[in-house]
């Protein structure tokens, strides 16, 4: 039988809030941190506006020994991993050597740091270029310094799927800890809220230009004009339920209960996007059917034709109007990899609290989407929620998380598979 | 453990993008005949860098059957990437067509991404450095492919194999190479696809990658004698030559190639990684967390020290490395470290960082299918800390069947992988 | 002339790596401990490096650099070559 993976701690580091309760009392209120950019004078682009972490000060929780060589997306995970392991009592110290892995998940990685290195080649020369260059841009850097940090020695992982791959990491985690692994801590801070990466997102053509931040990033909305970027995420510290067992964990946020990934077929090939298939396959993982979900966290990228995808995946799986839908990243923007991370948090929040978290900004959700979408928080029994998330190019992903009320199925019958002894 | 699916993984597909060799058979035939690729770098001028010397591929997308289309899109990484795994699917003799793409994915490894792009269009879009921002217009229209380097694997993808199944990019620094296929094996073996396309590809060689190993004095500055400069083990090394190219495997569950009867260069026995959670490009000379993966990875694959006829090092040829690879060697192997022939391709064709991991893979694959191995070249002066048979100079012909590979990335990642021919492990679940 | 003091140094050093290790009031002067021992990697000294060369437009011999192994050597080495040069 397959163990269960639980989470039995979480930091957070969210444009909504410094750790996981600050994050959630802020989903709840629907305080919106989409503002305009303050962290590069964004006046010369078309989009002006970010969910930046405004109250992050790397120098209030780091040693000065890590700041010269680290981009301020790795500051912000450094910190998220620091506060996901005390969340779950744990001292690496006191663990089996090998016993913990990182797995986390990037997109662009250290951009505004390799930007500012870009500058000083070519401005300066190569001389000019710092020795911190050779892995403080690069898509390891957040798995490499965190286990630094807390010597963490066991299998170490980063995956690049764009936002998918916030989800991505916490099955690659999962997968570690069905090979025997007992700790694994997984998930995604990120995001580029800098010139460089301005200008990435810009080329998308998908990123809103409407400069009131109540109106930028609206989701299923009549009026859905793109998305906003932000900065942030969520660090998980996963285990077997036998090892958080083993060691007196103190709680359980839930399980990671089904887990699939898929991959879409190239534009113009008359085949359908793959979304549904990746939430199809993730519920199958898990052992339970579509009527079994309470609460879909969207992807809601925020453009027209994609929401239109979702819309139709959410509608053939769960029927017209057939599940509570919220995005909550209408008040983060989307944190790039860090986002579908932080949507696992926040929705393992939501099943302990019973309380689904709104989906704001919505003036007037599209009709033909058919979407139950909670606009204002929902009080409601929860015990299943499915999270989707997909990434530039193709990428689907798809996470179910059940939780503490729901003590698990562990007697249900699993996909087969036997253990050499 | 590795074998409690009974799915098994198996190579039965080679491609290749390397320096001094554009395909599988010449690959072999260059690492065979102890000749190295590594020169002076043409594609920029590197005049100002203290290392001055890469080993370049000699690539042209147009006669490697690149559309210009194509060409215009992709960064020179995933044309790498594209080209090898063309030749790989080809050489597996898989029908597509037989097969549902659900069950297909890919996994493409590598270290910078699409850096040398991201690099051209910031001197775009900043008159070479000289203002910030001219206009954020002059960037090419898919700048964000570059930006976010999981488009390398949608490449990958879309181009020929329709792969609608699991698809990522790996990123672990040099070891990336190492884990994508392990990754891809792990998903083959758990049930998440049947075949697999999966990989590694680099294409670093431009100013700010070869300015950060300069910075960090990691690469040789011996420019003046380029084609002996990457010298693993030896007494007078000096650092590591920069490298690219891609290689890019078909792995499929090991029945359903039977099945079709395709051809197995060797089954993926056994991966683990460990990170030294010690410093971001330093090791300790110990070598106990490499030490560690090779053991685990051994316990995967059911293999004994003793049942190993080759190891491919890591051997980047940097004073540290190679110490703390030997250490590993001795710790984890014990005396059959002093007895089984262990080489580095390096030598030959450069450090191509996270695809030198999959180029490995292809070096051992072909190892177990030619019974021979490749030598380390340039090692004219053993270092006496170096003390094991690494194999100087010159190829050596012998039967090849359970061979290790081994690697170790900035970021302190530690990768070990078992590959064992077609004939090691018998055909029922050991 | 230009000339490296190792206030000036440890200066340098903190901005390119951070605060070093706190040190042993026993210790004697920190311009004499190893960079080791003040909490300063090969990774801090090479950025270091990098900006000394930047900063005082010296070349430093790398088999030199690896020589000096404290403050007041590699103040003394880079006084030495200001010297040489002007």
């Amino acid at each position: 039988m397959r163990a269960d993976t639980v989470v039995t701690g979480m930091g957070v580091v969210a444009p909504t809030g410094l750790g996981h309760a600050e994050h959630w009392a802020g989903t709840l209120r629907g305080a919106s941190a989409i503002g305009p950019v303050t962290r590069f004078d964004a006046g010369r682009y078309p989009s002006r506006l970010a969910g930046e972490v405004a109250s992050f000060v790397p120098e209030d929780h780091l040693p000065s020994r890590l700041l010269p060589q680290t981009d301020h997306m790795t500051r912000m995970a450094l910190v998220a991993s620091d506060w996901a392991l005390a969340d779950a009592g744990v001292d690496p110290g006191r663990l089996p050597e090998y016993g913990v892995g990182v797995v986390t998940a990037a997109s662009a990685g250290g951009f505004e740091f390799g930007h500012r290195e870009l500058q000083n080649l070519w401005r300066h020369g190569p001389q000019h270029v710092s020795a911190y260059q050779s892995f403080a841009w690069f898509y390891a850097v957040n798995t490499g310094q965190i286990s630094i940090r807390h010597g963490l020695r066991g299998p170490a992982g980063a995956l690049v799927t764009d936002q998918a791959g916030g989800l991505d990491a916490l099955g690659q985690a999962r997968r570690q800890l069905r090979r025997g692994q007992p700790m694994v801590l997984a998930g995604a801070v990120d995001g580029s809220p800098c010139p460089w990466g301005w200008v990435a997102h810009v080329s998308t053509g998908r990123m809103s230009e409407e400069p009131d931040p109540a109106r930028a990033y609206r989701p299923f909305d009549t009026e859905a004009g793109g998305y906003v970027p932000g900065e942030g995420g969520a660090l998980l510290v996963l285990e077997s339920e036998e090892a958080a067992r083993a060691r007196g964990a103190a709680r359980r946020y839930g399980r990671l209960a089904g887990y699939a990934a898929t991959f879409d077929p190239p534009p113009g090939s008359g085949r359908p996007p793959n979304l549904l298939r990746a939430a199809r396959a993730a519920l199958d993982d898990a052992d339970l059917r579509p009527g079994e979900v309470d609460v879909v966290f969207a992807d809601a990228a925020g453009t027209p034709e994609e929401d239109a995808i979702e819309a139709e995946a959410l509608r053939t799986l769960f029927g017209p109007r057939g599940v509570p839908v919220t995005a909550p990243k209408t008040m983060t923007g989307r944190l790039s990899a860090g986002g579908p991370a932080l949507d696992v948090a926040t929705a393992l929040l939501a099943l302990r609290e019973g309380v689904i978290p709104p989906t704001v900004n919505i003036a007037r959700p599209l009709p033909e989407h058919t979407l139950d979408l909670v606009t204002a928080p929902r009080r409601t029994p929860l015990a299943t929620a499915l999270i989707l998330a997909r990434g530039h190019g193709g990428f689907n992903s798809a996470l179910v998380v059940t939780g503490p009320r729901r003590p698990g199925r562990a007697t249900t019958p699993q996909r087969q598979e036997s253990k050499p002894s | 453990m590795r074998t409690a699916t009974h799915r098994r993984a198996v190579i039965t597909g080679i491609g290749i993008v390397a320096p001094g060799a554009i395909g599988a058979k010449p690959f072999w035939d260059l690492l065979v005949s102890g000749r190295t690729a590594t020169r002076t770098i043409t594609s920029f001028d590197a005049a100002p860098y203290r290392s001055r010397m890469a080993a370049e591929c000699d690539f042209d997308p147009v006669a490697e059957g690149l559309t210009p289309r194509q060409i215009r899109r992709m960064d020179r990484a995933a044309q790498f990437a594209v080209v090898a795994a063309r030749e790989g699917i080809e050489d597996s003799g898989i029908d597509r067509g037989a097969l549902d793409g659900a069950r297909i994915g890919v996994v493409l490894g590598s270290a910078v991404g699409c850096t040398t792009s991201l690099e051209n269009e910031y001197a775009v879009v900043s008159d070479s450095g000289a203002r910030w921002l001219v206009d954020h217009s002059y960037a090419v229209p898919h700048l964000f492919d570059y930006f976010v380097p999981g488009s390398i694997a949608a490449e990958v993808a879309h181009d020929r194999i329709g792969a609608e199944g699991p698809v990522s990019l790996v990123s672990t620094g040099c070891t990336s190479g190492l884990d994508a296929v392990g990754r891809a094996a792990d998903l083959i073996e758990e049930g998440e696809a049947d075949v697999m396309v999966a990989g590694a590809t680099e294409a670093p060689i431009s100013p700010i990658t070869v300015a950060c190993f300069d910075a960090i004095k990691a690469t040789s500055p011996d420019n003046d004698r380029p084609s002996e400069a990457s010298r693993p083990f030896d007494r007078t090394r000096r650092g590591f030559v920069l490298g690219e190219g891609a290689a890019v495997f078909v792995l499929e569950e090991r029945e359903h190639a039977l099945r079709r009867g395709a051809e197995v260069y060797a089954e993926i026995a056994g991966f683990a990684s460990r990170s030294n959670a010690f410093h971001m490009t330093g090791l300790r000379p110990d070598g106990v967390e490499m030490a560690e993966a090779i053991r685990v990875a051994l316990a995967e694959a059911r293999t004994d020290p003793s049942a190993i006829d080759y190891v491919n090092a890591h051997g980047s040829g940097t004073r540290q490395n190679d110490r703390h690879e030997t250490a590993a060697f001795k710790r984890s192997l014990g005396a059959h470290a002093h007895r089984t022939p262990i080489s580095s391709i390096k030598s030959m064709i450069g450090h191509s960082l996270g695809a030198i991991g999959s180029l490995e893979i292809a070096a051992c694959a072909l190892a177990i299918r030619h019974d021979a191995i490749p030598p380390t070249a340039n090692l004219r002066e053993p270092d006496p800390e170096c003390d094991l048979d690494y194999v100087p100079l010159e190829a050596r012909s012998l039967p090849v069947e359970n061979v290790l590979t081994v690697g170790s990335g900035f970021g302190g990642f530690q990768s070990a992988m078992v590959l064992s021919g077609p004939g090691a492990r018998g055909g029922s679940a050991a | 002339m230009n000339q490296l003091t190792t206030d000036r140094l440890m200066e340098i050093i903190r901005d390119c790596a951070g605060e070093g290790d706190p040190i042993e009031a026993a210790g004697g002067r920190p311009e004499d401990l190893d960079f080791a021992a003040l909490g300063y990697d090969s990774l801090a000294l090479l950025e270091t490096l990098g900006r000394l060369e930047r900063e005082f437009g010296v070349a430093i011999q790398e088999d030199e650099f690896a020589r000096a192994t404290t403050p007041a050597q590699l103040t003394t080495l880079v006084n030495r070559l200001l010297a040489a040069v002007s």
